[in-house]
């Protein structure tokens, strides 16, 4: 029997802006780089995000925001995290997001946040490391 | 493809040498023995090819023209197939409007912001709105938490659109307005306005968006299912034939196209299918071709590519008067006029030292201007971070004024025309554009390739593309993968909207509802609901129903609630 | 062997998932689809709630609406008040292992739906249109509560023909455009089908693709000999003859039930079950515990020698894991012969 730990990663845009390219672009380059994304498309609420992310066990979230509404719907996407017990599970994402918010962000537990300009390798690499330093999902939550 | 159509060597690879008689010919023999000596010499280990990974020769000459006849598809400015301008004397009679797009937080705000740019100089408005009204919902519905007045200003109702424009007279400015799904809303919301400052609809000059078919395509700000989306269009360009003929009823979008990550020649080709696509729904609702189609407009991106930007344009203007003429049996010459506004490419500014970003933007609005656009927005260098400062707002019309004032451009129409390679490029793209049409009318359509999620697939692959480009170093960007600064810390201002806005927006929009006449806005909905069942235009009761200060968010949802809605399809 | 014993993890797990835990059960697959130590236990101990739920496949070609139809009828189960599981299978990359899994767009509406639950789930290498562990996958769903199990197949044109086995109730869904696979796909459409639907049946084409289905249809009646599928339009996006796909979904389980169609397939999914557990045994005996791996790599010099052929390293390996390879394996006859 083969035992074979997949990344699983929900990549969507939450909020009202559809400005999917980076999305998909990032979506495109996870895949190749042997992660198992889903893709949940455009205008998700934190629940659904939540709710989906839990269905589908992920070990990330990766949300794209242009809408600078980040600050509203990141923070209460982690609420919904922490609610739902969701504590091995990475929240990072992009965007037009200042400096400033991603500090901030960050205090709060969010991890890295990515701008224009950001490689996919950079990506992949930061949720791969990511995993590794978390470990393997247990059965416990 | 190669870049030269005939054949200049022989199977040995050696140059074909003879006693060349035609000019062509000895044309022909030059360009192989140069060809020769260039092979002797190095290239730079890179890949030559545009913004859209398109290979392009090391040299363009007339052999690249020689099917290309210059008074049949070049001709002059003013005149058939108009490649070279739709107007006669372009900028020397009058320049491009510099129509700066602004909007942010409330319609007050919005309003001082106007009454700026007004006062230095910018002559046209054009409005930005936030994503709640460019989707909408009302600035308390929940899906707006968060996001009212943050990338544009937030309208709700009429009361809000009367402070818009506040001390500014509508038969004396042209504004444009960004606004797709709820164009015909806010078509009615101005139209209000001006019936409010006593200025007749007649009067009115600028432009609605309304281009649902690239939403579906690149943008995905739709409401309803492609068929009531044409529909609505349909009765708004029927409106404005006899109410606001000096109204361009749509503005027909390539930008939104190229910024979800398309090639420039997916962007030629799809926003002209999409023109046609109108074309053809308004021909099929019973409107003579002659009477709409002088008021559509378009809408472009302008890329790094400064060549390929140019020779997009003029193919896009050939293509659209030979198909208007041809296919379309357009008679009136205005219907052939492919006139369209520019904007710098927002995907291009990187957020890595952004004051390059003025220089990436003077590039491009310099290519927007070469190649004959009657306005132009350009963009601001701090626009991946926030909505922009007024400083770098200043600096991008600044831009714009130094193009038109101290470059010289504007001195001489299509300074471009002739050159080999922007010829050989403007042919090039028109055959791509016309592969595409080919391919689209065999997916069956454009609304067919939208849901079969043709579009969406190759703007995907072409954006996954150009990404894999940069991360390779395949294709350089200044400061982002070569000449990167280290420890880069940013020292340019960013705008914030403060959460409070949307406080205020939403108690404006609760005293809306409860100070206006119940019974009015009652009857105004209920025949606006008949109206939809009916299938009459809908225009005449959309303007009942603003006047009586229902909101946008009431509107779209008894909209939404007849038309249904859209998802959609998935294309990985 | 470990599937009957419990590690404390597996019984946490365990534990959470009787409760009705949504998340143990999201980790629990998860487990399953990785094949994870412990989960044979989880298997195991889940095994005894089978049974009850009812098995539905849905297949056909890309963009046929597949996603769009699953989540209306799932809509339709919840409207009447029964759990949905939906399993979505996509495919992965043969090269990198990854996979895009995008068909939750379409099924929206169920998300925040307590009583409905998708699983998105990657090919993994296996090519029947189905993941590698949906079986085991539908298991687990079924033992949570779930009153119907959905499977979606992967869906990229080809007869999927794990669907049959893994299914109680196979929908074939085509649309007016695959007027011509229909006549290339005939006989595996024809062996896979219960219920055919023309989605999409407002477009032109419908009628036609309709009589093509009807000229083909009849010829093979199945499950207990007398089965005709029937033919359901739907317009999927609109939510129309969805109520005639239940209808038609539920005279098939009507049918295979008083037939003895459906234990028949049950009985032949556990003894499928059984075989595949036998054989992922013996494997894992041979290769893993077994030192089969160790002659493999010492007999290969011989091979390319001409010392040996695959066919006396097989024998050799059977041999020393202590397996009677002359009644087993067609390496033998092939010896003989030779």
């Amino acid at each position: 029997m083969m035992s074979e730990q997949k990344i699983r990663v929900l990549v969507g845009k939450p909020g009202l802006d559809g400005h999917d390219r980076g999305a998909k672009v990032v979506a495109a380059a996870l895949r190749d780089a042997g992660m198992e994304v889903i893709y949940t498309g455009l205008h998700q609420t934190p629940e659904q995000i939540v709710e989906t992310a839990l269905q589908e066990d992920v070990d990330v979230i990766a949300l794209s925001i242009l809408s600078g509404a980040h600050m509203t719907l990141l923070p209460r996407v982690l609420e919904l995290m922490r609610d739902a017990g969701m504590n091995d599970v990475l929240l990072t994402g992009g965007g037009i997001i200042s400096k400033d918010d991603m500090e901030a962000l960050g205090e709060m537990g969010v991890g890295q946040l990515f701008g224009p300009g950001t490689t996919t390798g950079e990506i992949v690499e930061y949720i791969k490391n990511w995993v590794n330093e978390r470990g393997a999902k247990v059965g416990a939550a | 493809m190669t870049p030269t159509a005939r054949k200049d060597r022989r199977d040995d690879g050696r140059p074909i040498v003879q006693e060349a008689s035609t000019r062509e010919e000895r044309m022909a023999a030059r360009v192989a023995a140069w060809r020769d000596r260039r092979d002797r010499q190095s290239a730079r280990d890179i890949d030559f090819t545009t913004t859209s990974s398109m290979e392009v020769a090391p040299i363009y000459t007339p052999l690249d023209l020689a099917d290309n006849d210059p008074l049949e598809a070049i001709g002059l400015p003013g005149e058939y197939p108009y490649t070279r301008g739709v107007y006669d004397s372009m900028y020397r009679t009058r320049l491009w409007t510099m129509r700066q797009f602004a909007g942010f937080a409330t319609a007050e705000e919005t309003n001082q912001r106007y009454h700026f740019l007004l006062d230095h100089g910018q002559t046209g408005l054009s409005v930005a709105f936030d994503l709640p009204t460019l989707m909408g919902y009302d600035s308390d519905h929940p899906m707006s938490e968060g996001e009212v007045g943050v990338c544009g200003v937030a309208i709700d109702s009429l009361a809000d659109m009367e402070t818009l424009f506040r001390g500014i007279p509508l038969d004396q400015v042209s504004t444009s307005m960004t606004i797709n799904g709820p164009a015909i809303i806010f078509l009615a919301l101005y139209m209000a306005v001006a019936e409010e400052q006593g200025v007749p609809s007649d009067k009115l000059r600028g432009t609605l968006q309304t281009d649902i078919l690239k939403e579906y395509i690149a943008q995905k700000e739709w409401l309803f299912p492609p068929d009531p989306h044409l529909k609505i269009i349909v009765d708004m360009m029927g409106w404005c034939a006899d109410n606001a003929p000096k109204w361009h009823p749509i503005s027909i979008s390539g930008y939104h196209i190229r910024e979800a990550g398309s090639t420039a020649a997916q962007e030629l080709a799809f926003t002209l299918a999409d023109g046609f696509t109108y074309v053809e729904e308004g021909i099929k609702a019973g409107l003579d071709v002659d009477r709409f189609a002088p008021r559509l407009s378009f809408f472009w991106n302008a890329h790094n590519d400064f060549f390929e930007e140019i020779a997009k344009y003029r193919a896009a203007r050939r293509i659209w008067a030979r198909h208007m003429k041809q296919r379309y049996g357009a008679k009136n010459a205005r219907s052939l006029l492919m006139r369209f506004h520019t904007q710098t490419a927002g995907c291009s500014l990187t957020e890595q030292q952004p004051e390059n970003n003025i220089v990436r933007t003077a590039i491009q609005a310099l290519a927007g201007v070469m190649g004959g656009t009657q306005s132009l927005h350009t963009n601001s260098m701090d626009e991946t971070y926030a909505l922009p400062t007024e400083k770098a707002a200043k600096i991008a019309l600044r831009t714009q004024q130094v193009i038109a004032y101290e470059s010289g451009v504007a001195n001489v129409i299509d300074p471009l025309g002739g050159s080999y390679y922007v010829e050989a490029l403007t042919d090039r793209m028109e055959a791509e554009a016309e592969a595409y049409f080919r391919q689209i009318e065999d997916l069956g359509g454009v609304v067919a390739g939208i849901e079969q999620g043709f579009f969406q697939r190759e703007l995907a692959v072409a954006a996954s593309r150009y990404q894999e480009e940069i991360d390779t170093r395949r294709r350089v960007i200044v400061g982002v993968n070569d000449f990167i600064e280290e420890d880069e810390s940013l020292e340019i201002p960013i705008l914030r909207i403060d959460p409070r806005y949307e406080r205020e927006q939403c108690a404006r929009v609760a005293e809306v509802r409860a100070k206006r006449d119940d019974a009015k806005y009652r009857a105004a909905m209920k025949s606006l609901r008949q109206s939809i069942r009916d299938e009459r235009n809908l225009m005449e009761p959309v303007l009942d129903a603003v006047r009586s200060f229902a909101t946008v968010g009431e509107i779209v949802e008894l909209m939404r609630d007849e038309y249904g809605t859209w998802r959609e399809p998935s294309i990985f | 062997m470990a599937s009957t014993s419990r590690t404390p993890e597996v019984a946490g797990l365990l534990e959470r998932f009787a409760r009705g835990d949504r998340r143990a059960l999201a980790r629990a697959l998860t487990w399953i689809e990785n094949q994870q130590p412990g989960f044979e236990q989880l298997l195991h101990a889940t095994h005894s709630g089978l049974g009850r739920a009812f098995r539905v496949g849905v297949t056909g070609p890309p963009g046929a609406g597949k996603s769009t139809l699953t989540e209306k009828f799932a809509l339709l189960c919840r409207r009447h008040d029964q759990k949905v599981g939906i399993l979505a299978v996509d495919p992965s990359s043969p090269f990198t292992g990854g996979a895009l899994l995008g068909d939750r767009i379409r099924m929206q509406e169920l998300t925040l739906d307590d009583g409905a639950f998708i699983r998105s789930m990657a090919s993994r290498g296996r090519l029947g249109g189905l993941a590698t562990t949906s079986l085991e996958a539908a298991d687990l769903l079924e033992a949570f509560g779930f009153d119907v199990v959905i499977h979606e197949t992967v869906g990229v044109g080809q007869t999927e023909r794990d669907i049959v086995s893994a299914a109680d109730t196979t929908v074939v869904v085509l649309v007016p455009e695959s007027g011509d696979a229909v006549q290339t796909m005939k006989a595996g459409l024809m062996e896979i089908a219960d219920v055919f639907v023309v989605n999409k049946a407002d477009r032109p084409g419908a009628e036609n693709l309709e009589r093509a289905l009807t000229a083909t249809l009849g010829l093979k009646p199945r499950d207990g000999g007398d089965w005709a599928p029937p033919i359901v339009r739907t317009v999927a996006v609109e939510g129309e003859g969805i109520e005639e796909l239940a209808a038609a979904i539920d005279a098939h389980r009507s049918h295979c039930h008083k037939s003895g169609a459906l234990t028949a397939k049950q009985r032949a999914r556990s003894a499928d079950r059984v075989r595949d557990l036998v054989a992922r045994r013996v494997d894992a005996h041979v290769w893993e515990w077994g030192g089969g791996e160790e002659i493999l790599e010492r007999a290969l010099d011989g091979i390319r020698d001409g010392d040996a052929t695959p066919y006396s390293v097989a024998d050799e390996i059977v041999a020393a894991v202590g397996l009677d390879s002359r009644s087993a394996r067609p390496g033998t006859e092939q010896e003989e012969r030779g």
